[in-house]
């Protein structure tokens, strides 16, 4: 074991290094940068000293390879740099969002968890039936309904069942306040844009649930334990679920990593400052330093938890340990 | 052992195969193996015959603005779905929508695909240093969350739809090479291709005739799969104002000024949403019945 988990975390060193040379080469491919994208805001006369002045207060004027291994050292010796625009230093930017970010993603995966299970045992357990196909159906269309309108949707329907029963239309609040300060406020904020996420993601799960389960179903022993004459019941959720849920814990964690950094399009609607927001700013400002270190933690994220998935499964299963 | 099988089975097919059947007959057939599956080539199918005959059903120019008719609701003047902000008819604007999806959707789809395929055969055919090699720079490239990446391609191309397309492919590559290769590698090693070498037949033909078929139904799994994802993700990148820009009407970009305005005219906000549900939901459901045609450890499951 010890010297799979020393093989997997000595592979991920090239996948980030690759991955960094990658996002910086994408934004320096980007024509123009902040310095410019500021006088243009400014809408002062462009003067080239003063753009000049700005590249070299922010350290863009020197040679391209002498910036990469700045950022690279900046993981290093944990210095992520300022960022470009609000000059506050990076780490700080992200984590004053970090939380509610996180906060999103544990709730979405909540939502998907107590909506996927379930869903999925009674599909797989009745195959074929109606509530199969109604099972399925809900599953696909949580793929197909891209989960910005979801929560457009939300939002109008809050709207009009507000407007008609309290008289009043009521729209969620829009600061955000910390669940240990305010928990009636944060979740008055927070539960929609965890509901139309967590929909979506259950529908990933829920899928993976049933066919884990139809897999593990046909197996020899649960046709054993069916023979000895054990109820159903206990069948089901002992010898098969146990069994079946390996893939769709993975699944949820695989989607947890994807939700740090993938809400991009579900804060816009909601108005949220979370990282996704900051991202968006970031690609429209050219803020390269933060863009690139916000692209860089979702990766780390991902591939972390992907290394945690894999040494999880190696665990438990220790054919993969030694082939 | 072996041989019998093979022959049994072949025998097996031919003999279903052979008394010719009605197409009626076939697609009854179909709709009762895969109910979903025809389901959703039936809303593909209208997708595309909306898409090809967009200026015949269409009963307005989409790009027309009406400025006596702004926001108006559905119903209203045979604005069948209402009007947006700029009085622009809201189902000619979707009707032609459906093409951008299409073409989006297809084109990333196919292209994204086929070059996985192509990766994916090559890395597993040739092996070595160079399978390493590219299977450390796929590992980079599946690093990044779908979105996160075609948000960074975005940010360096600039908005528009052709420089969507590439976003949206090149997250697909790695992707299908992954999956095309793991199957490549198990059919490198069945001996027909180490006969086909000894014949001293050309790599390229090897890898033509003899690996890329074997390996189509993985392909063409990951192909159904994409269609989907693609039109969603375009929707996506309009929606946040990276993707096609106006005049050109797509979904996604129809939702961009929609929370603006959904208070007082829900309309604005609603149809687009369900066109991309749908088609999504038609990709998906036939996308499904493809992988439970083709992938035989599902079969008559």
């Amino acid at each position: 074991m010890g010297k799979y988990i020393f093989k997997r975390v000595l592979l991920m060193i090239p996948t980030l290094i690759g991955a960094a040379i990658l996002v910086f080469l994408l934004l320096r491919m980007a024509p123009g940068d902040i310095c410019a994208v500021r006088y243009l805001g400014s809408g002062l006369a462009i003067d080239e000293s003063q753009i000049e002045l700005c590249r070299e207060q922010l350290g863009l004027n020197k040679p391209q390879i002498v910036q990469f291994f700045d950022f690279i050292w900046g993981y290093v010796v944990f210095d992520l740099g300022d960022s470009m625009w609000t000059g506050q230093p990076v780490t700080h930017e992200i984590a004053i969002r970090f939380e509610l970010s996180l906060q999103i993603a544990i709730m979405a995966t909540l939502v998907a968890t107590i909506i996927a299970i379930p869903l999925g045992i009674i599909s797989a357990v009745r195959q074929n039936t109606i509530t199969d196909y109604v099972v399925r159906g809900f599953a696909i269309a949580g793929i197909a309904i891209p989960s910005f309108w979801l929560g457009l949707m939300i939002i109008l329907g809050l709207l009009i069942v507000t407007q008609s029963w309290l008289g009043e239309p009521w729209m969620p609040p829009i600061e955000f306040k910390s669940i240990w300060e305010d928990p009636i406020h944060n979740m008055a904020q927070l539960i929609w844009p965890a509901v139309a996420t967590g929909y979506r993601y259950s529908a990933v799960a829920t899928r993976m649930t049933r066919s884990a389960m139809l897999e593990v179903l046909r197996e020899d022993y649960v046709r054993t334990a069916r023979a000895k004459g054990m109820v159903e019941k206990i069948v089901i959720n002992r010898h098969a679920l146990k069994n079946a849920l390996l893939p769709v814990v993975t699944i949820l964690a695989l989607e947890f990593a994807f939700l740090m950094g993938g809400l991009v399009v579900t804060e816009q609607v909601f108005n949220l400052n979370g990282l996704g927001n900051l991202m968006v700013d970031g690609v429209e400002r050219q803020d390269f330093a933060m863009t690139q270190n916000l692209v860089m933690l979702v990766v780390i994220i991902y591939v972390f938890i992907n290394l945690l998935t894999d040494l999880a499964y190696a665990w438990l299963d220790p054919r993969i340990r030694y082939s | 052992m072996m041989v019998t099988v093979s022959e049994v089975q072949t025998e097996a097919d031919f003999e279903e195969v052979a008394p010719k059947k009605a197409w009626t007959q076939v697609a009854m057939d179909l709709s009762r193996k895969q109910p979903l599956g025809v389901f959703g080539l039936a809303i593909v199918l209208a997708m595309v015959v909306a898409a090809a005959l967009a200026n015949v059903v269409s009963p307005f120019n989409p790009l027309q603005e009406h400025f006596d008719a702004m926001l108006v609701p559905p119903g209203t003047d045979s604005y069948l779905l209402g009007t947006d902000e700029f009085g622009r008819d809201i189902l000619s604007r979707l009707i032609y929508g459906s093409r951008t999806a299409l073409l989006v959707g297809f084109v990333c789809a196919i292209v994204g695909s086929t070059a996985g395929l192509v990766l994916g055969v090559a890395s597993a055919y040739f092996g070595g240093l160079f399978d390493l090699i590219l299977q450390r720079v796929l590992d980079v490239f599946m690093a990044f969350p779908l979105i996160i990446l075609a948000l960074a391609v975005v940010a360096t191309l600039g908005p528009g739809i052709e420089n969507v397309m590439i976003a949206i492919i090149l997250p697909f590559v790695p992707q299908c090479a992954r999956v095309v290769r793991s199957n490549a590698l198990a059919i490198r090693e069945i001996p027909y291709v180490d006969a086909a070498r000894a014949l001293g037949f050309s790599n390229a033909r090897i890898i033509l005739r003899h690996m890329v078929p074997n390996v189509m139904a993985p392909y063409l799994i990951m192909l159904t799969t994409f269609l989907g994802q693609a039109i969603l993700l375009e929707a996506s990148l309009s929606f946040l104002g990276l993707g096609v820009q106006d005049p050109i009407p797509a979904w996604g970009l129809m939702l961009t000024n929609a929370s603006e305005f959904f208070e007082g005219s829900p309309w604005v906000a609603i149809y687009p949403g369900v066109a991309i549900s749908l088609s999504v939901f038609g990709f998906n459901l036939f996308g499904d019945a493809v992988r439970d045609t083709l992938d035989p450890k599902l079969r008559s499951r």
